[in-house]
């Protein structure tokens, strides 16, 4: 493969040439990173053979599929999709009565979002393989999943909040999940003009409590001045207790952004003290505020959700409590506020800057002591920007985002402008290597990479563009990620792999960390689903009004009941199937002809509700969908509707004989 | 008897104590559906899954091939056991206090019929779950095809490999009756090389 370089030197030099007369500062930037690495060594490394298994798990978010995708590092094979803010017909979530409550907010059922940072819950400062957390981007909620079954457990809503983009992000114990608006609003949200937005829109910072399963709340919210929140990092070690967020449209305009908010020279980065604050509230200086919405857990027993509504949150405001937080002036429409393993640099990229900034914690605190002011917004103290400031990154490309680090003294920013990685050294601020990315890279992830125990073998690009990468698909393309091998002095890239929906942030863990915990199924004897058949003697048919309820149980290669006669035109039927499986890999899909709602995926030993409303009389096959076993085909039966008002009797049965040439005998 | 023959008594009765805790066989069961593998474990009063629900689904699976399930509440010889067992031990721990020469011998033999017996049973049974079919419901039905697995090694049943093993409980009875044999043998041995004219006295005063 001796050719493959000086391919590769020759594509780059090409598209320098074309590139130079849009961005000639990115392509000589980019030359320091020209790939040496030949094929077969890449494919080596990211090579996991037939029957062995990768090293990390990746947790992809999905942007607007609204999903969560995992993949196997460093093969980039795509292991599942887990369903969080969007229904899921392949396997029901969001169809199924159980499931259809998870997607339940203050504007009605909305089942769909846009999932943007996956975090995973912390202890010590460290990745510990419990929960994943994941935002909704358009209708503000945080969702936990379970990384035991890898299903969404519990969606809370975010009041007062625009927009829930700046979200989530995790403290070095799970004490809180913070989530912040992108969009500033009127709080509490009313019909005003748009024109009044300085007058009258705020921005809030939710601090919600999730390290108890099924009891996420918001504990209290700061309303803070107009402005975009976006991206935070808590603080670790010395800066625990400490948030650290980006800001942007300081300007607070609310129209052509693009242009009307890169007006300002610098905009924010928000340091919050939320001990102080979370002492402040108790000392009773936040205010509950009527409000509504939403918060919706899976119930471990009978694996089906609820909902419920709140009315009512915790409000404080700066002026409130004084020491709480402070603004750190940062050129120029911030993104990332990145903290590195050792809890002393916050590291801001900032969109259209030139620089990439890094704060320090200490001089922070001296700041404070020094009362380093230059103003004051809204009760917020504004620092001098060189107060807090301990260097900055000179050159370092065009459109810096997002900053994550490897443990050994190296910070790793994504650029999406020049569509590069750029290597740089904590405490020199110097540059020492560049990866070209393709193409437009935003977030990078390095597996713990934002907490105190970064494992910095790989980093993964998660890119915006992919143009001439992969095959054509007409004019909606694949999405992408890169994966880059940053063990060594010098970045290697090592793979490209397709992902579903926008790859927008991810998190990774080792493999070792939750493998051995996965659970492989339900045990029936622990069912508590109030529809539940544990037994096929248990299962039948009744007629409430205008409900019909079947109770139904799925097994290798059959369901009991599977004929069933009397349903009428205008009934609802409630199919409540139990898969009766008490082993690994052996779900049962449920479907039935014209069913104009979806179908079931149901999992061993659990229960599943389907609602089907007739349309017409006849006979309706129903079947099982996932290839259960060798008589899978056989796994059906039939459901007979009758006109309304028919004398046809409710019957339910399951035929104990083999066929013979004149029927069941 | 001399006292190292009582202790290899003594010693037998607690290797037979321990087959009331330790399973005493295991039957496995490996596919390409299963490649983590199904087992049953043999104990003395029932038969489990080696994991949580591996009888169960060892039970679904059999349907296919009409094979009757599995219920260690319908296999007498499991309510049965336990108690022959204890008369067992009772006669070793009997004979390991009184050094009883009768007693040693009685112990051995019936041990030995003890544990003939059982392993026959437990053919037996293996015989009946492979060949008593239900040839109606039966899914699968394979001319001249049964399924009995092995009382001991391995055997291929359609797509899964059976494999039968003692289990710690099955080896504990086995050295227990191999201990049988030597306690005999050390008994009789000297009991032979004493001159013909003494009668047979009881040896251990001599010890």
């Amino acid at each position: 493969m001796a050719s493959t370089p000086i391919r590769t030197i020759t594509t780059l030099g090409a598209a320098c040439l074309i590139g130079a007369t849009v961005l000639g500062y990115a392509c000589s930037a980019r030359q320091g990173g020209v790939q040496t690495l030949t094929a077969g060594d890449a494919a080596q490394r990211v090579y996991v053979p037939p029957g062995s298994m990768d090293e990390f798990y990746a947790f992809l978010s999905g942007g607007f599929n609204g999903q969560v995708s995992v993949y196997g590092l460093p093969s980039g094979r795509r292991l599942k999709t887990i369903p969080v803010f969007s229904q899921y017909p392949e396997n029901g979530y969001g169809y199924s009565e159980e499931t259809k409550p998870m997607l339940a907010t203050s504007y009605g059922q909305v089942p769909w979002d846009d999932t943007h940072h996956p975090a995973l819950s912390q202890t010590n400062g460290e990745d510990d393989g419990r929960w994943l957390f994941i935002n909704a981007n358009n209708t503000p909620r945080i969702a936990r999943i379970d990384l035991t079954r890898m299903e969404t457990d519990e969606i809370l809503e975010i009041p007062n909040a625009g927009g829930n983009h700046g979200s989530p992000f995790v403290t070095a114990n799970s004490e809180y999940v913070i989530a912040s608006t992108r969009f500033s609003v009127p709080v509490p949200n009313a019909d005003v003009p748009i024109g009044d937005f300085k007058k009258r829109f705020k921005g809030q910072i939710a601090f919600v409590t999730a390290n108890e399963p099924g009891k996420m709340r918001v504990a209290f919210q700061m309303i803070v001045p107009g402005f975009n929140y976006d991206l935070a990092r808590a603080g670790k070690g010395p800066s625990h207790g400490w948030f650290f967020l980006s800001s942007y449209n300081t300007e607070q305009a609310n129209s052509l952004l693009e242009v009307n908010a890169s007006q300002n020279d610098k905009d924010f980065v928000a340091a919050v003290n939320w001990k102080a604050l979370e002492a402040c509230v108790k000392d009773g200086k936040g205010k509950p505020t009527p409000v509504e919405y939403m918060h919706n857990v899976m119930d471990p027993f009978t694996r089906a959700a609820r909902s419920e509504k709140i009315t009512s949150v915790t409000e404080v405001v700066a002026a409130d409590c004084p020491g709480s937080i402070y603004f750190m002036p940062t050129p120029k429409s911030p993104h990332g506020a990145d903290v590195d393993p050792t809890g002393e640099y916050i590291v801001a990229g900032g969109k259209l800057a030139s620089v990439i900034p890094v704060h320090s914690f200490s001089k922070l605190q001296k700041a404070i002591a020094d009362k380093a002011f230059e103003g004051n917004l809204d009760g917020i103290p504004v620092l001098k920007y060189e107060s807090t400031l301990a260097g900055e990154v000179k050159n370092p490309g065009l459109g810096p985002l997002h900053t994550e680090f490897d443990g050994k003294g190296y910070a790793y920013t994504s650029f999406f402008i020049s569509s590069e990685i750029v290597k740089w050294k904590l405490g020199t601020w110097e540059v020492v290597d560049r990866a070209p990315t393709y193409y437009s890279v935003g977030h990078l992830m390095i597996p713990g990479g934002g907490t105190m125990k970064p494992a910095g073998k790989y980093a993964v690009a998660l890119n915006k563009i992919t143009k001439d990468r992969y095959l054509p698909t007409g004019p909606e393309l694949t999405q992408s990620a890169q994966l880059y091998d940053i063990s060594g002095d010098k970045m290697k890239l090592l793979l490209d792999f397709p992902t579903e929906g926008e790859p927008h942030y991810a998190q990774a863990i080792l493999a070792s960390k939750i493998r051995e915990q996965q659970v492989r199924f339900f045990k029936v004897a622990e069912n508590r689903h109030p529809m539940v058949a544990r037994a096929e003697r248990e299962t039948g048919v009744n007629r409430e009004g205008k409900v019909v309820h079947v109770r139904m149980t799925a097994i290798r290669s059959h369901f009991a009941p599977d004929n069933i006669e009397g349903v009428q035109v205008g009934d609802t039927v409630l199919f409540h199937v139990t898969n009766l499986e008490q082993d690994w890999d052996i779900p049962h899909g449920f479907a039935i002809m014209g069913n104009q709602n979806g179908e079931l995926l149901i999992m061993p030993g659990e229960t599943r509700t389907l609602r089907w409303v007739p349309g017409k009389a006849g006979v309706y096959p129903m079947y099982c969908t996932d290839f259960c076993s060798a008589l899978h085909q056989e796994m059906q039966g039939y459901v007979r509707v009758s006109p309304a008002g028919s004398t046809v009797a409710l019957t339910a049965t399951l035929s104990k004989g083999p066929v013979t040439a004149g029927g069941n005998k | 008897m001399t006292r190292a023959v009582r202790l290899l008594v003594a010693l037998a009765a607690l290797l037979m104590a321990s087959a009331y805790v330790l399973p005493l066989w295991r039957v496995g069961l490996v596919a390409p559906q299963y490649p983590e593998g199904l087992g049953m474990k043999i104990h003395i009063n029932t038969v489990t899954g080696v994991k949580e629900m591996d009888l169960q689904s060892i039970n679904g699976l059999n349907h296919y091939i009409g094979m009757k399930r599995i219920e260690p509440d319908a296999i007498p010889e499991l309510r049965f056991m336990p108690m022959i067992l204890g008369v067992v031990i009772a006669v070793a721990v009997l004979a390991a206090a009184t050094a009883k020469r009768a007693l040693l011998v009685a112990w051995a033999l019936g041990y030995w019929g003890v544990c003939a017996a059982g392993l026959v049973d437990f053919w037996k049974w293996e015989y009946e779950y492979g060949h008593d079919l239900d040839t109606v419901h039966a899914i699968m039905k394979i001319e001249g095809m049964t399924y009995q697995p092995p009382l001991i090694g391995s055997k291929q049943l359609l797509n899964f490999t059976a494999t039968s093993w003692p289990d710690w409980g099955g080896v504990a009875l086995m050295l227990a009756a191999l201990l049988a044999a030597v306690a005999l043998w050390m008994t009789f041995r000297r009991v032979a090389a004493l001159p013909r004219a003494t009668p047979v006295l009881p040896v251990e005063a001599h010890a």
